[in-house]
């Protein structure tokens, strides 16, 4: 199992990196190699029905492999791209790699979970990892900042999702989900759980009303781990998001689906809104990701397997599109000094052409213009929500999305009709520019043949 | 099969492939001759299309059928007698686009010629799609290279028209995709001629019909969702506005007739008086606006709006005379409205202004130029003898047959764009040379110009005189279009009008 292998070897990079000198570079190779190894190993499995382990505790099903690929993916992808980043702003300590492997287990950990108490390990095993990444560049305040401040209010919401647990395991008397759903009545305190639960979910995947900490952080940490801020924890929390609905909490739709409905409205528009005055690209890309988590919301509202399928799509296409728009974040370098305002991109169509088109795809592709993959994931996700007649929130997202339009096109005018500015470094790492390319191409291509996700996700459903 | 329409669509996008791989010098000649090549392929290409088209078949022709979605939605392209004029209206245009750029484009022109390539593939590909699904693909696309055209190539206010142009755009179009997505889960598909014969429920239609309104009211434009028209035309570069007036616009006359009129019926008649009095509104409120224009781009754009009043007019008269009118008045209008912005972009090229006060007496001048556009001002104000007078005749005709009135508002239109064309044609052309005119500059249109404006002036003389190769191609389809229609009988049908 993956989980093992990570963190077996996370012990033999502290143990190397306490008895090597000037180890930090070796360990960052070794902990992609790690990640790639991991990849395999998960790949390998091959089931036909879903295993319990550990007492119950612990399951393997067709899903959680699924996830826990693409986690691994993305994760090696951001290693792979940021590597410069972390080489020139000098944090390339030997922790760095370290951190991010544990919270890496953290995650697939959580995934895995069948049980309140493993669900919960995993949970801030990941979170734990990410408080010290967010201010791992500690020469810089805000870099701090960000991390007392995502430390603080992570805390609280694990406090209340950890009373939700206990207010669960009161009322149904065991911790198992499987045991969960079948010792169920409708009683308050199990909704209390229910939505203490869901609270504490919401936060991790920066929901509105519990996205305070998003645009901060994001900004304050250093970018190659705000990139995966942006993409590893909310898959995680949203597949545990899909797991606890679906799951435990299967009879009690009618009460989540409320809720579920309030938060994904709530996220598309402030997350459209609030993104207009921005003017720093990854406080920008924040609140991006706070509408973008809202509709991804919404196909969970659906209750049905199709709306399923269309939030772990949209979550994969997410996911690419996030990459894609950090890597060329990273490759706005000059001499040393990495630009992160909207106001740098200036003009920057006439001395860099092929980054401002990839920036050009990328954008436009996150507003969710046909015929690019963000609209593809737009169209899956209101296929299934109209399918349960819900015209309101199909409609509201909609025009939420031209909200946010309008905030892309600002970015893409910038750098499209606004005077041109210094050069920026062209010399760029292979795996940054591979990344970009790779994920480029996908966003535009996807439109050949949009199906082979759905095909993958229906089989990996039905089981 | 000869996958004849899908070489159409792809051909201009592997021309602009092949343009990005070319390096551009300064001189760019090379270029422009590429895409040049390219796009007169796909013309003569259309042609051929015509030549084998056969008209007197009612049914969709040259039908490609492939599996995309599995089990949901299929590639599925296909023309009848409606379509193809639009298909050679558009692949006629573009190479008339890329010539002009010669003079008006200074930067960037790779860039451009790639924008405009793509925009060819995606403007036919919305005339030729019989899938919702991929006609929402091609239809929304199309904002990208335009929004680029405006914004990059445009005047000084070119980022707020922009702007304007795509966000009034894609709200209307979002709406449309609620609409496609709720049609695939009522009727279990988005296929066009599947959905004809199937027809929708009547409790669905009315929603659904305002949801493809909203989309289509902006691009027509119908007052009020018009304004975002004056300020793109005005900003983009010749070709953009060109493209805009020419091919633009016609994709949502296309739309009303294909979409909300073949899809919803029943709709379509319910909120007849709706429509008629928006057109109503655009003709004779546009066209006074026009009256009062000081720049010539907006004045032309304007009158956009009221030449597209009459074509939602007649598409909603459901008559055989209201629905042809409307398809001749939107291929005329295409070609008149290209070679009235050409023929701006032609004075705007030599003196850098639009104002019509800064212009006089042009005819002692550019004696060429003042006879292209006499005969581009005739045909815009609907002279018989011009392609205008017969699309505007066979609407007001079919308008007449349900309601008098409405005709004889329609028909001041006619006389208000009479005054507004004439009027601007006597302030900029006659009169006596202003003394602020550079003569140096003001030299006569050159051979490139030439080649575009008299080719244009040819055909709006030539269809004005004879438009029967136009007519008898839709014919038949228009007959079957309005045959295969659920409209209840005659009877309750003008009574709903009045």
């Amino acid at each position: 199992m993956p989980e093992l292998f990570i963190s077996l070897s996370v012990m033999v990079l502290l143990v190397l990196g306490v008895f090597k000198n000037n180890s930090s570079k070796i360990i960052f190779y070794f902990s992609c190699l790690i990640i790639l190894v991991s990849l395999a190993i998960n790949l390998n499995i091959n089931i036909t029905q879903t295993i319990f382990l550990f007492n119950n505790s612990y399951l393997v099903d067709q899903l959680s492999l699924f996830i826990k690929s693409i986690i691994l993916i993305s994760a090696f992808f951001v290693m792979f791209c940021s590597y410069n980043y972390v080489r020139v702003n000098n944090i390339l300590k030997i922790e760095y790699p370290i951190l991010i492997l544990c919270s890496l287990l953290g995650m697939l950990v959580m995934i895995s979970s069948n049980d309140l108490i493993v669900f919960y390990i995993g949970l801030e095993l990941q979170s734990l990892a990410l408080y010290v990444l967010a201010s791992f560049n500690r020469d810089n305040i805000l870099s701090s900042e960000s991390g007392l401040k995502y430390f603080v209010l992570s805390a609280l919401s694990s406090g209340l999702l950890l009373y939700g647990c206990s207010l669960i395991y009161g009322f149904s008397n065991s911790t198992n989900f499987n045991e969960i759903s079948q010792n169920f009545n409708f009683e308050y305190g199990v909704i209390f759980g229910m939505v203490f639960v869901i609270v504490g979910l919401a936060f991790k995947i920066s929901a509105v009303p519990f996205h305070m900490w998003a645009p901060d952080v994001y900004q304050g940490s250093p970018t190659s781990v705000t990139v995966l801020f942006a993409i590893l924890p909310k898959i995680a929390a949203l597949t545990v998001f899909i797991k606890f609905l679906y799951g435990p909490f299967i009879n009690l739709f009618e009460e989540w689906q409320a809720i579920i409905i309030f938060l994904s409205i709530a996220s598309m528009i402030l997350g459209a809104v609030a993104a207009i005055g921005q003017k720093n690209l990854k406080r920008l890309i924040a609140y991006s990701s706070i509408s973008h988590m809202g509709y991804a919301l919404a196909g969970l509202t659906t209750g049905t397997n199709q709306g399923i399928q269309s939030s772990i799509i949209y979550l994969i296409i997410y996911l690419i599109m996030n990459l894609a728009f950090f890597s060329c974040l990273f490759m706005l370098k000059r001499k040393d000094k990495f630009y992160e305002n909207i106001e740098d991109l200036s003009g920057l169509s006439k001395k860099h052409p092929i980054l401002a088109l990839s920036f050009l795809i990328i954008l436009f592709s996150l507003a969710g213009i046909p015929p690019l993959a963000g609209f593809f994931a737009k169209f899956y996700i209101f296929m299934a929500v109209i399918q349960k007649e819900m015209y309101f929130l199909a409609i509201v997202g909609l025009l939420a999305t031209v909200i946010a339009a309008f905030y892309y096109l600002r970015v893409i005018k910038i750098i499209y009709f606004d005077p041109e500015q210094e050069k920026f470094d062209t010399s760029m790492s292979l795996g940054l520019k591979l990344t970009l390319i790779l994920t480029t191409s996908v966003i535009l291509m996807y439109f050949l043949n949009p199906n082979f996700l759905n095909k993958y996700i229906t089989n990996i459903l039905v089981i | 099969m000869f996958p004849i329409l899908s070489s159409l669509i792809i051909l201009p996008l592997i021309g602009s492939l092949f343009l990005i791989f070319i390096r551009s010098s300064e001189k760019n000649t090379s270029l422009k001759y590429v895409a040049l090549f390219i796009t007169f392929a796909n013309f003569f290409l259309s042609l051929y299309l015509w030549k084998i088209f056969d008209p007197s078949i009612s049914t969709f022709q040259f039908v490609e059928n492939r599996i995309w979605i599995e089990g949901f939605i299929n590639y599925k392209v296909g023309i009848d007698g409606i379509s193809i004029l639009f298909v050679i209206l558009t692949t006629f245009i573009t190479p008339l686009c890329i010539i002009s750029v010669n003079s008006t484009i200074t930067y960037r022109l790779k860039e451009f010629l790639i924008a405009i390539l793509i925009m060819e593939t995606l403007m036919i590909g919305v005339f030729c799609s019989l899938d919702l699904v991929i006609f929402y693909l091609f239809f929304e696309g199309g904002l990208i290279p335009m929004f680029l055209i405006i914004g990059i190539w445009g005047g000084n206010r070119r980022v707020y028209s922009a702007f304007k142009f795509f966000l009034f755009t894609l709200v209307g179009s979002v709406l449309m995709l609620v609409a496609i997505i709720a049609i695939y889960w009522i009727s279990g598909t988005t296929d066009v001629e599947k959905l004809y014969e199937l027809g929708i429920q009547e409790e669905y239609q009315k929603l659904l019909w305002l949801a493809f309104f909203s989309s289509f009211a902006v691009k027509t434009p119908m007052w009020p969702v018009h304004t975002w028209l004056p300020d793109a035309h005005v900003e983009a570069p010749t070709a953009g506005s060109v493209l805009l007036a020419a091919i633009l616009l016609k994709m949502a006359g296309y739309g009303f007739i294909r979409f909300s009129v073949g899809l919803f019926p029943l709709a379509s008649i319910y909120f007849v008086p709706l429509v008629y009095s928006l057109s109503l509104i655009a003709i004779i409120y546009t066209s006074l606006v026009a009256l009062m224009q000081e720049d010539m781009k907006k004045l032309i754009a304007y009158s956009s709006v009221a030449h597209m009043g009459f074509v939602t007019l007649g598409i909603f008269t459901f008559t055989q005379q209201g629905i042809e009118g409307s398809i001749f008045q939107m291929i005329s209008h295409g070609l008149i409205s290209a070679a009235l912005f050409l023929s701006v972009g032609v004075v705007y090229d030599r003196l850098k202004t639009r104002q019509i006060k800064d212009f006089s007496g042009l005819v002692n001048i550019m004696p060429k130029y003042a006879i292209v556009m006499m005969i581009f001002t005739l045909g815009a104000l609907g002279l018989p003898g011009t392609s205008g007078f017969i699309g505007e005749f066979l609407v007001l005709m079919g308008t007449f047959k349900k309601s008098i009135i409405t005709a004889a508002i329609a028909s001041i239109g006619v006389i208000l764009g009479a005054a507004y064309m004439l009027w601007l044609y006597k302030r900029v052309v006659f009169g006596s040379l202003l003394k602020t005119i550079d003569v140096k500059k003001m030299v006569d249109i050159n051979k490139y110009e030439t080649a575009i404006l008299s080719s244009l002036a040819i055909l709006i003389i030539v269809f004005g005189f004879y438009p029967e190769p136009l007519i008898k191609t839709y014919a038949t389809s228009i007959d079957n279009f309005i045959n295969t229609l659920n409209i209840p009988t005659e009877l309750s049908l003008t009574e709903k009008i009045k």
